[in-house]
This record gives C-alpha cells, structure tokens and sequence, in this order.
C-alpha cells in the first residue's frame, strides 16, 4: 500500500516513494554543491593551470627536474622517440617548432623533439601562493575590518530599528497606520540599481563620502526585517503588555524588557540574514567608498575582475575567502536559520 | 546611571573614529590610478621619493578598477567630490573638471616641449592654452601574431604592407592546419575598431567637424560581421557580451585559440608575463585597407582636477613625474612607449624586457609614423565615445544575428546622434 | 498572574530588576546565553533612551507614542528612498546630461516619449530605443517563466523534504546554502563552470560531443539566466514552503487515510488549500525579485549574446551608468514606468488570488 506523497513516514521499509525522494536529494546535494567544490578546487590551482583545457579536478601542475650542469629546474616532458619508447626528458629550450630535450640521468644527451610530440607531465601541486599572495597584495587585515564593522554596525542598528518599527505597527492602532505599513513594503518595489544616483547625491550631501556610515545607514530599514518581526509580534498575547501597563510600567520598558526578549528566535532571523546582506553588499559601497582605505572585501573582489584583464587564479581565491565567513556562520547556525525562518513564517 | 556614562562615551567615540578617515598634519594628495600592468605599483615608488624630497606633503595611490575610472569617477566629480589626481582614459569627456597647472608650474616650458603634441587632447576647447597634465604613456592599437603556430602550418606571415584581407586568408590557413579555435579576434572595443574603420575609408567627421558613418565605416562594419559570420573571427569576443561592456582578446591569444588579435602596446607587459616560453609571439605593423594602413593613438593621462584643495602640490607632484628620469624609470619599467618628445627621440632602454616584447615595442614605436591624421582627431574629440560605445552594441547585435548589419548601422547613426544632442544641451 | 503571560517573564521584574535577571529567565538556549555579556552594553542603551520616551509619552498619550516607535525607521526610509525617489523624477523630467539636478534643463515628458516612440509597436525595430523594448519583453518572457518554476521547484522540494527522512536539517541547509552567497559570486562560478574551456564542455568532449557554447548562444544564455537564478534563491522559498506544510495538522491526513484517499486527491484537496497564504507570499516575492534581476546576470552574460539577455534593470543601469554620456534623464524615466509597472502587477496578483482563495472557499 503506497502511502500518500505528503504524510511523514513511519515504516522501517522504504518503498519507491522514499527511494525516489532520497534520489531527488541526492541530486539536489550534487547540483547545490558541486559547483562550490570545484569553486575550492580551482582556486588551489596556479594561473596556468586554471586555463588549461581540458580542466582536471585535482589541482595539477607541470613538474619540474633539476639537472645536473643547468642552474634552473627544467620543466619535465614525457617524449616518445622514434624507436617508440617514451622518455621523461627536461626541455632546455623552445626554438620555433622545435624544442632541446635533455635526459636527465645523461645530462650530455640532448634531443630536437618537435612540440607536437610532447606532452607535460604533471604533478599534484596545491597553489597556496593564491591566498598568501593576497596577503600581501592588499591591505587585507583592513578590509577584512571594514566588512566587518560595517555588518556588525548595521546588523545592530537594523535589529534596534525595525524592531521599534514592528512593534509600532504590531501592537499599537494609530491613524495611518496602515499607510505606513504600506509604505514601508512598498520599497521592496524599488531595485536598489535605479536610486543609485539619487541616492549617491543625497549621501553626498548628508557628507557621508568615504564613510563606512554612509554604507549603514541607508541599509537599516529593510522591509523585510520589519515584515518578519511584525508577523511575529502580532503572536505575542496583547495581555501582557495590557498587564505592564496596569503595573506603570512605560511604552519603552515594555518594548525593550517584554516584547523585544520574547522575540528573540525571529530577531535572530533577521540578525542572520542582516548579516549575510551587509557582507555581501556590493553596489552600495561601490559607489560611496572611493578610497582604498574605506574599501570592503567585497569591492576588493571586484578589482580583480578588471577591464583589461582578469586574473582568475586570485579572483577565485578571493572569493573562496569571502565566502568562508558566511559558511562558517551558517554551519555554526544552521538549524537556528531553518528552524527559525520556519517558525517566524508560519506564524 | 552615573557609571554608565563613560562606558557610553567612549563607545560612541570609537564608533565614530572607525567611520571617519583620519587627518594628518601634512598635506595629503590622493591620486586615483588604475593599471593594465604595474603603472601603480611604479607610481607609488615614485612617490615615495617624492615624499622623501618634500617631507610635508603626503602622497596617497589608490588602486582602483578601471571600471571605477569609467563609471565612479566622473559621477564624483559631478558632484564635487573626487581625488586630487586621476589616471583617466576619457580625456575629452572629462576635461570640464581639469585644473589648469600652468600658475604653479615651475617650467612650463618643459612640459610644452616634450608634451606638446598630446597637450591639445587634454584641453576643454581648441583655443584654450592651458596645460592640464600629462600623457602617462603613449599607446597604439595594433595585432599581435602568434609565429610558432604560422610555423607549424608552414604559411609564411604577410609582409609589411599586407592587406587585412591578406591577413584573414593567412590565419585562416594557419586556423585550420592547426586546429585553433578560430583564425583571429579584435578586443571588443570601438576604439580597436577605429584603426581599420579608417584604413577601409572611414573619415570620422564630416565637413563640419561632428561624427558621421560614411560608406568607409559601413564597408568595415559589415565586412567585420561577414568574417563572423564565416568563421574567421572568434565569436565569444564580440559576441559573448552585451551592451557596450568591454572584453580583450588577449585571453584568447595567450591560450593559442587564435593566431592574431588586434589589441594594443599596453598589452607587452602582460603578455611577457603570460606567455612566458610557451610560444613565439610577434607584433605587427597595423595591416592596410585601401585608405590607410593605421591604429589609433591612446593612453592614459595623469590630470589635475578642480576638486583638488592643494593644487599646488599636485602639479609640483606632477612635475615630478613628469622630470625626464623619472618618467623613463616609470616607462621602463611599465614596457610602455613614452609620450616624452625628448626621451622618444632618444630612446628608452628597457632592461627587464625580453627580446621579444623589446622587438614588439619596436614595431609600434615605428608605427607611429603610419598614423593617419583622422585617429589623432578621434583620439582627442570630447565625445569620441558616443561613435565607439553604439558600434559595440549595434554590430555585436548584427553579429549574433538579432538585427541585420543595415538596421544595426542606421542604429549606430541614431544612437550617436542622440547621445551627442543631450551632451550638448 | 494575568493570564497568558509566558512562563519565565517574571512580573515584578517590569520596575527594577536588573537585566541579569531578566536574562536569567530566557530560555537556556546555547546560542541565547552568549548573548548576556553584550546585554549589559544595552542596558546602557536602555537607560539612555527610556527617559525621552517616557516624556514623548506624556506629551503625546498612549495611541500616538507608536509613530515614535516607527519614526526612525520612517526616517530612514524618507531619506534614502523616498529623497532619491522623488530626485529621480526631478531627473526622468529633465534632460541634458549634468548629474546636480538644478544644472539640468526642463524637458517635461520628453524622456518619456523618446522611451515611448515607436512607429509600429508590433516591430521592435522600428523603436527609438528598441532595447528598452527588447529589455522589457525579456523581463516579461523572463519572469514568467522563471517564477513559475521557481515556485514549482520549491514546492517539490518542500514536499519531500516534509517527509520523514535521515538528517533532514543536513539537506534543508543543502538546498538553503546557496541563498547565502553573493550575486557576484554566484555568477562567477557558473560563469566559470559554463565558459567555452570550462567544465560543463570538458565532460561533453569527453563523452564525444563537441563542446556547447552554453554563454554565447541566445537560447542557452537565457536558459542558464532562469537556471542560475532558481539555483541561487530557491532555498528561500523552500522554507517558506516547508514551514507552511508542517503547520498543517496531522489529523487532515489521519482523516485521509481512513477514507482511503488517493496520494494525489490528498495533495490537491487538503494540502495545498492549506499552503495557499505561503504560496501567495512566494508568489509575490518571486515575481518581484524576478522582475528587479540584475546583478547576477550581468556578470554571467553581461547581457549578452547581443541584447538576448538584457533586462531591464541592465538598461536603466547601462543607459545612467556604464555609458560615457550619461542619460539620466532618460534612466530615471524608465526605473518610474518599471516602478509603476510592478506596483500595478503586484496588486493585480492580490487581487487575483483573493479571488482564487474566495472561490475555492465557497467551494
């Protein structure tokens, strides 16, 4: 007897329903993950290495040999001479079509093989350089500490606003209320690309430039946030507050001591996904940070994907770097976030 | 409550020193640089000895995108906002916010005779005098040729004073003996089209000095789709991209699946560092059509702007820069060609070059003289982009075949035209 | 006690306990306790707020103390939304190509026509700015089809992941991970899996066919746009889904069962009546964002091949941005007809599944 599709499951034998829906799983796991491991592989991998075609899995670099009467390592070659035996041969130099092949165990025997009857031997060879690199390069250390002031300043002050803002239109009934609701969803209709300008002039003018504070503070009323916490606030018995009041007990100090710690799983929600946007904001302080100083990790990333060329090997360093914080967070929290957006949506 | 309030003080204050830049006793110049090689890194060198000789003033390179320089820095200074110095590439279009350096230059005389002949690209209007800064480097548009693939082919390279069409029929040989990709590819750029727009006819302006598409720009136009069409040129280069947004070729060169591209001398440096040994990589001169046989002259300028608060500093700065030693250090080093009238005539010793960017040096330095007089007229024309950008959009729409290369030059015409009126309002 | 109060939220701490107290009394969650060292920070916040509240209060009374609340966050969104909305259409009613507004000369509708003007609307290219057209009817082609999938995708994955599986929180995050990266980043590393010398094309020379220009191929491009965008949002809306199907109680399907109802009447009649207020929430929110896709895009295709995966944020973006001469007049005037456009879809979507949800009530 086939059980519907939707009830949960409580017999020991899987039938094809399970087995269709573990495969469905597994599918997703490859197709969510495979492209963020290759993502890894790759950025093991040496700039020449990354443009090979086709590509290999595993990070594979040409060999090197060290031969006895040449100060540099040779690169190393596996040749197949003309009685059929293949050979590893370092090759000295490349004239034209033509390149000079050295035995390395005889190092007076050399060969003139033509190109064509080459081929590189490879080695697993892990491009570490990559992210050290990096390093060095750049003011890491300091762009590390914009981004992260600016996501813990604006995760803060989002959760501070919004909250006073769901609690206002949670538990209170004022004229215009609902406009205000209305006004304050109706932003999501507004791509943030089309205000840039507009908006530039007005930080302009407000001398934020150059500012990290001119990267928080447009980002701390997110519709989102403050539809989020009002769904959960409204499950919060009106009784309570009804009872503080009875006790004397001011609007704020009934906001901050009872409302705001009961909302603590849906402040959590927001406080994750603040997190995740400010991280990864990246038109915003393109157009407000000007100064390498003020630069973000993010605007960092950008620089590598330059007009006139792109360097791939530290590009996708750079983004494997970006994308651990947020990894970490969401291993760390995860069953937090699922069950949270779960909860906070249901309500 | 009492206790409280230091605890809250402080944090405010610390909250607020990390947003805003700190200030220092000297005068701070900030020059805003991008870099196709190692410009930068040379320049910040540079400014280190600069700071060495003048100890009160503080030189600050940032390294931004290029596509900072195209899209933020003009919005900034719009607004009044911006950095001291810039290294810009859209010297008519900007040049509204140019500081003129003539009162506080110590010898502008110097800078008129070695400068002279790209001084004019920098200035607002024909009858302006004034000297706003200076070439970078000089740079030339022109093909790259991979040799060892013409050699695996056994097909001889077309000489000197070949034809374009010459060239196409070569690297096709040469494409399907070995197997490449396609035979060629330009740089996805106006500007890299200019070159054999005007070898095929093309005169940029027309009597009355505004731009025009004439039949010389047509016949370019719709031969370049017709050799995508049959295969010739690679199609991701032009066509992989939308808009106007730029993409070079040198990514397909460097990995052989193309024998030719047309791109540019900014490019030796990095194709030094790329190709290594792999290959046998030659540049030559600027291939003919019936008209001329040219590139287009560019660069990069470094210009004083008007937001600048020390003016005065910065074309001290720029004087520095633009002293004969040092600039030949910074040409060197970046493998450029020198827009210093002085140094092109004596020539310039590249010491870390190899034989063979040294050789494609050579070859666009001697290119210079072949230049037809319309490019150095488009090069420095105030709204040059408003042809280039519309020619992008409107063939690469022709070439993927969404509109036909008739259609897609009237849009040119249309698109140029209005851009031009509301820049002129 | 009063009734309904939660347990833990002692009553008599509303006067003067301190905040170690109140903390005391949360929920002994792990993630929860570390929050108690910073707590004491906001008691300071606390103590520097209470006493202007208390006198807005006073002045004001009890109903209207509640735009004090909602006033910062009005605030901001007044300045930085509202201000560069209303800069926009000082901008879409202006022409020239100054960026300080009062520089610019009046032009009335003119940007409006120009995006407007088409000699037969049914030929694209006979269009002034036949790729504001081009962009629109790619958005729409776009949207539709994506969201469409988007919510069918999610509504699957949610259904199985509702089932009584192995580590069922292990593949919620799985499907969730990918909502967390950046645009940016999410875009290059398709870009990267796709381009011409990638690994998409070395699996399929291996096996023997030729390799696939997946980027610079109208249909394909556009193809992968709808694929990169559901693989980079879908866990979103999977969770939205997942909450709505556990709150459905079980006894629905206990009652199913015991009239031996088929899996598929089960779906149709009892399940998914129940997820409709989730499924109006993603449907909206899906159509939304579909409509405003830009970043990932542009760095995935830049727009291309030619103008076949342009939409119409790109051109707003291309038209007051990336060119040299920038028109802002005239990408102001387009970001209001998108908004305006969106605003009306959006209320027409209400409206109709009101009407659907109406019906099926009556039913």
């Amino acid at each position: 007897m086939a059980l519907p599709l939707l009830r949960t499951r409580g017999r020991q034998r899987m039938d094809w329903t399970d087995w269709l829906s573990y495969a469905y799983l597994a599918a997703g796991l490859l197709t969510m993950f495979a492209p963020i491991v290759w993502l890894v592989m790759s950025s093991l991998k040496t700039e020449s290495a990354i443009s090979q075609f086709p590509p290999s899995f595993l990070p594979f670099s040409q060999k090197t040999v060290q031969v006895e009467g040449f100060e540099q390592p040779l690169p190393l070659y596996l040749v197949t001479d003309d009685k059929g035996v293949q050979r590893a041969m370092g090759q000295v130099r490349r004239i034209g079509i033509m390149s000079t092949m050295v035995n390395p165990e005889q190092p007076q025997e050399t060969l003139q093989v033509n190109i064509k009857d080459r081929k590189p031997v490879n080695t697993l060879q892990f491009a570490w350089t990559n992210y050290t690199d990096l390093f060095g390069k750049f003011q890491f250390g300091r762009f590390l500490w914009n981004s992260v002031f600016i996501t813990v300043a604006a995760t803060l002050l989002t959760l501070l606003v919004n909250s006073m803002a769901a609690f206002a239109l949670s538990k209170y009934r004022f004229t215009g209320q609902k406009w205000v609701f209305l006004l304050i969803i109706g932003t999501l209709m507004i791509p943030p690309t089309i205000v840039l300008v507009p908006l530039f002039l007005v930080i302009n003018s407000a001398g934020l430039l150059n500012s990290l504070w001119g990267v928080i503070l447009p980002a701390i009323a997110t519709p989102t946030g403050v539809f989020l916490l009002r769904q959960y606030m409204l499950t919060i018995p009106d009784e309570l507050l009804e009872a503080a009041r009875m006790d004397n007990a001011s609007e704020w100090r009934i906001y901050w001591r009872i409302v705001l710690p009961l909302s603590a799983p849906a402040l959590a929600v927001l406080a994750i996904f603040s997190v995740m946007w400010r991280w990864n904001d990246f038109l915003l302080p393109l157009i407000v940070l000007s100064r390498s100083e003020s630069f973000t990790l993010q605007l960092a990333l950008n620089s590598f994907q330059g007009e006139l060329h792109t360097q791939w090997h530290y590009l996708l360093a750079m983004t494997v770097i970006t994308l651990m914080p947020i990894t970490l967070v969401f291993a760390f929290l995860q069953k937090y976030i699922t069950t949270g957006i779960a909860g906070a949506g249901v309500k | 409550m009492n206790t409280a309030f230091p605890q809250t003080k402080t944090l405010l204050a610390l909250a607020l020193a990390a947003g805003i830049p700190a200030m220092s006793m000297a005068t701070d110049i900030r020059v805003m640089c991008y870099q196709d090689g190692i410009e930068c890194e040379v320049t910040s060198a540079i400014a280190r000895r600069f700071e060495a000789q003048n100890p009160d003033v503080k030189v600050i390179v940032d390294t931004v995108p290029y596509k900072s320089i195209v899209e933020q820095l003009p919005v900034q200074l719009a607004a009044g906002q911006g950095p001291d110095i810039a290294r810009v590439t859209d010297l008519g279009g900007l040049s509204k916010y140019y500081q003129d350096m003539t009162p506080y230059l110590k010898d502008a005389k110097y800078l008129e005779a070695n400068f002279g002949s790209t001084l004019p690209w920098l200035r607002p209007s024909a009858a302006d005098k004034g000297i706003y800064g200076f070439m970078s480097q000089l740079t030339m548009t022109g093909p790259y040729v991979n040799r060892t693939l013409f050699e695996q082919a056994k097909v001889p390279m077309p000489g000197a004073k070949a034809t374009w069409e010459e060239w196409i029929e070569a690297t096709r040989k040469v494409g399907k003996a070995t197997q490449t990709q396609a035979a060629l590819a330009w740089d996805r750029s106006g500007h890299r089209f200019a070159g054999p727009a005007i070898s095929y006819g093309a005169k940029i302006f027309d009597a009355k000095g505004d731009l025009t598409i004439d039949d010389g720009y047509k016949t370019a136009v719709t031969k370049f789709v017709g050799w995508h069409k049959d295969g010739a040129m690679l199609k991701e280069v032009w066509g992989g991209s939308g808009g106007s947004t730029y993409a070079d070729s040198i990514g397909e060169f460097k990995n052989a699946r193309v024998a030719m591209v047309l791109s540019g001398s900014w490019q030796i440096n990095r194709l030094q560092k790329d190709i290594g040994n792999a290959f046998d990589w030659v540049a030559v001169p600027n291939p003919c059509g019936p008209a001329a046989c040219t590139g287009i002259p560019g660069g990069a300028a470094w210009v004083s702007l008007k937001t600048s608060k020390a003016p005065a500093q910065v074309a001290m700065f720029l004087e520095f820069m633009a002293r004969e030693d040092n600039y030949a250090e910074f040409i060197s080093k970046t493998e450029n060609i020198p827009a210093h009238a002085g140094l092109a005539k004596k020539g310039v010793a590249y010491p870390t070059a190899t034989p063979a960017a040294r050789a494609a040096l050579g070859v666009f330095s001697g290119g210079v003289a072949s230049l037809a007089p319309a490019a150095y007229q488009f090069q420095g024309y105030k709204y040059n982009r408003a042809m280039m950008l519309p020619t992008v959009a409107r063939t690469t729409q022709a070439i993927v075949g969404e509109i036909s290369v008739d259609e897609a030059l009237s849009k040119i015409a249309g698109d140029m035209a209005d851009a031009v009126k509301q820049a002129q309002k | 006690m009063p009734q309904g109060i939660p347990p833990g939220v002692p009553c008599s701490c509303l006067h003067s306990c301190k905040y170690d107290d109140l903390s005391a009394s949360l929920p002994a969650k792990p993630q929860l306790q570390t929050l108690i060292p910073p707590m004491r920070l906001l008691a300071i916040f606390f103590n520097l707020f209470e006493p202007l509240f208390k006198f807005a209060q006073r002045v004001l009374g009890h109903s209207r103390i509640g735009w004090m609340f909602v006033g910062p966050n009005l605030l901001v969104i007044a300045v930085f939304t509202f201000l560069p909305i209303v800069i926009n259409v000082a901008y879409a009613l202006t022409g020239g190509v100054n960026l300080m507004p009062a520089q610019r000369p009046y032009a009335g509708m003119e940007n409006f026509s120009i995006l407007l003007e088409c000699r037969d609307y049914l030929d694209l290219q006979t269009c002034r700015k036949d790729v504001f057209w081009r962009a629109l009817f790619n958005t729409v082609r776009f949207s539709a089809i994506q969201v469409v999938l988007m919510v069918l995708f999610s509504l699957v994955t949610a259904l199985v992941l509702n089932r009584k599986i192995i580590g069922r929180g292990f593949w919620r995050g799985v499907f969730f991970y990918p909502v967390l990266l950046s645009p940016v980043v999410v875009a290059l590393i398709w870009k990267w899996l796709l381009q011409t010398q990638g690994v998409f094309n070395a699996v399929l020379v291996s096996a023997g066919t030729g390799p696939v220009e997946w980027l610079t191929d109208a249909q394909w491009a556009f193809f992968w746009t709808i694929f990169v965008s559901i693989w980079a949002h879908m866990g979103f809306y999977t969770l939205i889904l997942l909450a709505g199907l556990q709150a459905i109680p079980k006894d629905m399907y206990e009652a199913a069962e015991l009239d031996a109802a088929s899996p598929w009447r089960v779906l149709y009649r009892i399940t998914l009546p129940l997820l409709v207020p989730n499924l109006i929430v993603v449907l909206v929110l899906a159509l939304i964002r579909a409509v405003q896709i830009f970043d990932e895009v542009f760095v995935l295709t830049g727009g291309g091949p030619g103008s076949a995966t342009t939409f119409i944020v790109q051109f707003i973006y291309q038209t007051g941005f990336a060119e040299q001469i920038h028109l802002y007049g005239l990408a102001a005037a387009a970001s209001l007809l998108l908004a305006a456009g969106l605003v009306i879809l959006t209320l027409l979507q209400l409206r109709l599944t009101r009407a659907e949800q109406s019906g099926q009530r009556a039913r």
